[in-house]
């Protein structure tokens, strides 16, 4: 088993839905409009912008960036204790109870995907109210990332075993995913072929970010046909 | 202040500033005190609020302590790696000089080790280190280097110091306790001697290949990770070389202080700094080879990553710093210690200090842009250090000035016995060292 995440850049309108629904789902802290200036914005998925060429000829392209889940990942090569790790299921995944903050992942990491509690987060009443239960709220002094939306598996997993079947394509997607109004989003098991990624990973418009470092991302991004 | 009892010794330029302080060793101590306090109150604010009090953010994740941390181990390397080749090498002129340089590595050490843990998101869970620690992680090499290094080299400073420490005992010099307990038992005698002369030469041995490892290893955290401008094969012996050029401008200054401060001209001679400033000559010309080697590698690569690092340091928002460095660290020492007429006191003082400014500018240039410069379309990072993080670097230099004159204060910045050692042994010891590398006389059997 091997999760992945299929982004077809074709079909993205870059609307951003799927950064709000990644906030919402994962408790990630809201800061301070004046931190998130100085770039203390927590964004678990970020929409990233490409400008190409110049301005008569402007092009502005939009992707969506998670956590990558590399399969090679550079950050936790160097965590000094464990506080990230890659699953068996091909998740890289953050400990923050263990997490020491000293930020080496975060320097290590080449997409820069993670973010850091510069301060204990604070929640407005009503937000705090609409906390996912599912998601811990991590403390001050800790790097977070994208999970790929692990404790929706960890629910869809026990609920398949309550059920006694094994877990099927629709019993769990991230967040993101469930979120984007155009499907641009898909999330499975790579390793699957009967699940909708495995063909898709596959396809001739198939790239991953950064590829020639050698860290073998497990987001696919679908190039944009012209 | 207590006045030494016993007779004039002839090193007692020495032992002035343990017997007598001063008054103004007083007052400078309690400035330091001050600072120290509010550099505590600063970092106690720090752990209360989060490391949000700093001018950290994403992507510049890394700053002033990382950048301090690099500096101040850089520094320490003066030291026991100095003393330890010099003394390997038999320079008779180290004598004055091993001691001092022995301390700035304790003490620069003890600083530099605490940088990583200020920087610590969660320094409460430091202890993760130790019991859930990976050796895969480059940090743990350093933890491993670092502690070896700190061990070898407050032992390395204390071995030589015990028969000093048994002649302030002797003198009857106050705290006696203090003297007593750490002279071990003294007495000079042959057997003691040759245990001493032992220990030196197994632990200068020991401590050349720790000091490099240790500043090695601090390249590899960068150099461990993919990141433009960090990756690089050169980085190891390229923070050995730094920390050693940073390390003798270090050990100038401090000489040309004490040398001012407790009038030690008749031990401090010119030849001291004028041997000591050709190596700082010859470490900056290192410095400037390694230095274009790295660049001019990265330019010819020519990889989109590593050339916006590479002008963002050349032309970009760090050209400022880029080429002020290069000046202070090549061009300023170059200029004024190849001149002999400008290779005086003064002159060195200003190189020195140039250098080290400089040094502090390289960490600072490491560190910061590769951050600043992230590889997916993010805004470029902005670092602006915040008062907090100044706060705590002066604290850090302040506890060096401090450390430096509590030892002062208590022990001979100058080692006493060498001193008296080289008067009494050196000069026939290098008459026979020299007769040994000249041709044997020709036996009177050989035929031409």
């Amino acid at each position: 088993m091997k999760w992945g995440m299929v982004i077809d850049l074709q079909k993205c309108t870059g609307c951003g839905e799927c950064v709000a629904a990644c906030k919402l789902e994962n408790n990630v802290a809201i800061v301070d409009p004046k931190e998130s200036e100085i770039g203390r914005t927590m964004l678990w998925m970020d929409m990233l912008t490409v400008y190409e060429g110049e301005y008569p000829r402007l092009r502005v392209r939009q992707f969506p960036r998670p956590c990558m889940h590399c399969d090679h990942p550079p950050c936790t090569k160097v965590c000094p204790v464990r506080a990230t790790y890659k699953n068996e299921e091909g998740i890289v995944a953050q400990i923050y109870p263990q997490c020491i903050g000293c930020r080496y992942c975060m320097a290590a990491c080449p997409y820069t995907v993670k973010s850091f509690n510069w301060y204990k987060p604070e929640w407005a009443p009503g937000i705090r109210e609409t906390a996912n239960p599912d998601v811990s709220v991590r403390p001050a002094g800790v790097v977070e990332k994208c999970t790929f939306c692990v404790h929706r598996l960890q629910k869809a997993k026990e609920q398949a075993k309550f059920e006694g079947r094994n877990l099927r394509e629709g019993d769990f997607q991230t967040a993101c995913a469930d979120s984007c109004p155009t499907g641009a989003i898909v999330f499975g098991d790579l390793e699957n072929t009967r699940h909708r990624v495995s063909p898709l990973s596959r396809s001739p418009r198939a790239t991953r970010l950064l590829e020639d470092l050698g860290t073998e991302p497990k987001v696919i991004y679908l190039k944009e046909v012209d | 202040m207590e006045k030494a009892p016993a007779a004039p010794h002839p090193d007692f330029d020495l032992l002035r500033p343990i017997e007598d302080p001063g008054k103004n060793f007083y007052y400078i101590v309690a400035v330091l005190l001050v600072i120290i306090l509010y550099t505590g109150y600063v970092y106690i604010r720090q752990l209360y609020h989060g490391l949000g009090v700093t001018g950290m953010a994403q992507p510049v994740t890394w700053g002033f302590y990382i950048i301090n941390f690099v500096f101040f181990i850089g520094i320490s390397h003066a030291g026991t790696l100095i003393s330890a080749i010099l003394r390997l090498s038999k320079a008779e002129w180290r004598r004055p000089i091993t001691r001092m340089a022995e301390v700035i590595t304790a003490i620069v050490l003890a600083i530099g080790g605490l940088h990583p843990i200020i920087d610590l998101g969660r320094p409460d869970r430091m202890l993760h280190l130790f019991y859930n620690g990976r050796l895969q992680s480059p940090l743990l090499w350093d933890i491993t280097s670092i502690t070896a290094y700190f061990t070898a080299s407050t032992v390395y400073l204390y071995i030589p110091m015990i028969p000093d420490i048994a002649i302030l005992r002797d003198r009857g010099v106050k705290p006696r306790w203090l003297y007593e307990f750490l002279s071990w038992g003294w007495q000079g005698t042959e057997q003691q001697h040759k245990v001493l002369d032992r220990a030196m030469n197994i632990l200068m041995v020991m401590v050349i290949p720790i000091a490099i490892s240790v500043h090695t290893i601090i390249s590899y955290i960068f150099a461990m990770t993919v990141q433009p401008g960090w990756h690089s094969t050169i980085f190891g012996p390229y923070f050995v070389v730094g920390a050693i050029f940073s390390g003798i401008a270090a050990i100038l200054v401090l000489m040309i202080v004490f040398r001012k401060v407790f009038h030690l001209e008749r031990y401090l001679k010119l030849i001291h700094f004028n041997y000591l400033s050709v190596l700082l000559l010859i470490m900056s010309l290192l410095w400037f080879y390694f230095t274009f080697s790295e660049y001019l590698t990265g330019y010819y690569g020519h990889e989109p990553n590593e050339m916006r690092v590479f002008w963002y340091k050349f032309t970009g928002a760090f050209a400022p710093y880029f080429w002020t460095m290069v000046t202070c660290n090549f061009l300023l020492p170059l200029i004024l210690l190849s001149n002999r007429k400008t290779r005086t006191i003064p002159g060195i003082l200003i190189a020195s200090i140039s250098v080290i400014i400089g040094m502090w500018l390289e960490r600072l240039i490491i560190v910061v842009p590769s951050l600043a410069n992230p590889r997916l379309p993010y805004p470029t990072g902005i670092y602006i250090p915040s008062a907090t993080e100044w706060t705590l670097f002066i604290g850090g230099v302040s506890v060096f000035i401090l450390g430096y004159m509590m030892f002062a204060r208590f022990f001979p910045v100058i080692s006493v016995w060498e001193i008296q050692e080289g008067r009494q042994e050196s000069a026939k010891a290098v008459t026979e060292r020299i007769a040994s590398y000249m041709p044997d006389p020709q036996p009177p059997s050989a035929k031409r």
